[in-house]
């Protein structure tokens, strides 16, 4: 009895951490720029692979695995935000964003400050022109 | 690390950075042998020496400059905290979730400055980490100097939301100070908050 109960479980846990999983990458397609896509990259999936190692730790039924589970869970909350971090200060760098779907950029004020005193330091740089503007 | 420390360090063009010492680094020793004995499934005391051992040759080989920790935790606010971060992770999915299906590419959003109170490293790190898993934002940008977030906030449409971002990440703060935050930055709120009240004695 209590196995079906934890069967049902952990099923419905998978089902919903892969659908969470599923909605990650609809975000990734729907969304309108690179750095809104970057939300759908960090946050369903996090979710979603806490419900999926619960299920596995509910399904295994083992102490000795929670705490590798618990691990991989705490590793993915470490290493999420840092990824999300460098693809969009690198995408923000290369001019990877659609500048119309921003309503307030109070970095590029920041960002252009910065790149009249570098010119003021040392002299006019050339240009980059292999970037999306 | 003081803040003349910090400073020094992050704007250190030596090329000699200021590194940890064996009792600065306890925390990551802990942290390396229970990773061990999880990986190991295995939480005997011979497995853990061994592991020990091994954390010990991995910080003497590879030196990281040091965590300075506040000397303050406070387990209660920890709890407060923790609930508080699996309640949000669970909204920011469901609100990604329904964006990506309901709004897609018509999703508007705004890259913000929020000037935080601290000046620990940790803590502005820990700040742009659980900001990133909450609903709202991610860090695109970091002034060290004056531990100021540039950040990208999704699906805000006009200035009234991003004054109301602002503040969800300085409520974010204020919960990690309240769980470890030095006594300094505990006397910062307390003002903050005497503030507050003072002005809102004087509307009413």
């Amino acid at each position: 009895m209590l196995d079906t109960i934890l069967d049902i479980v952990a099923g419905t846990f998978m089902i919903i951490g892969s659908l969470l999983s599923l909605a990650a990458g609809i975000g990734m397609l729907r969304f309108p720029d690179l750095l809104s896509r970057l939300h759908a990259a960090t946050k369903p999936q996090v979710l979603g692979l806490f419900l999926l190692l619960a299920a596995l730790g509910i399904e295994l039924r083992s102490w000795a695995v929670v705490p590798i589970l618990v691990m991989a869970w705490g590793l993915q909350l470490l290493t999420a935000p840092v990824s999300a971090h460098m693809v969009g200060r690198a995408g923000y760098r290369t001019r990877h964003l659609k500048r119309e779907t921003l309503i307030v950029d109070e970095l590029a004020a920041v960002v252009a400050a910065a790149e009249a005193r570098e010119e003021r330091e040392h002299g006019k740089k050339q240009h980059r022109t292999d970037f999306i503007d | 690390m003081s803040a003349q420390q910090r400073l020094k360090d992050a704007k250190d063009e030596s090329g000699k950075p200021y590194r940890a010492t064996l009792r600065q680094e306890l925390p990551l020793l802990g942290w390396m042998v229970v990773v061990w004995g999880a990986l190991w499934q295995d939480f005997t005391i011979g497995n853990l020496v061994f592991g020990l051992l091994i954390a010990l040759v991995l910080v003497k080989v590879f030196r990281l400059p040091p965590i300075i920790l506040s000397g303050r935790f406070n387990i209660w606010r920890a709890v407060v905290f923790g609930s508080a971060f699996m309640r949000d992770v669970v909204l920011a999915s469901v609100e990604v979730v329904y964006l990506a299906i309901f709004r897609g590419p018509k999703t508007k959003s705004a890259i913000i400055a929020v000037s935080l109170r601290s000046e620990s490293d940790l803590l502005v790190t820990f700040v742009g980490h659980v900001l990133t898993l909450v609903p709202g934002s991610y860090v695109v940008e970091v002034d060290r100097r004056s531990s100021t977030l540039y950040l990208h906030v999704l699906n805000v449409k006009d200035q009234t939301e991003v004054e109301k971002a602002r503040a969800s990440v300085m409520m974010i703060e204020e919960r990690l100070i309240r769980m470890m935050g030095t006594t300094e930055e505990m006397a910062i709120l307390k003002e903050e908050k005497l503030a507050s009240s003072k002005e809102h004695g004087k509307q009413s």
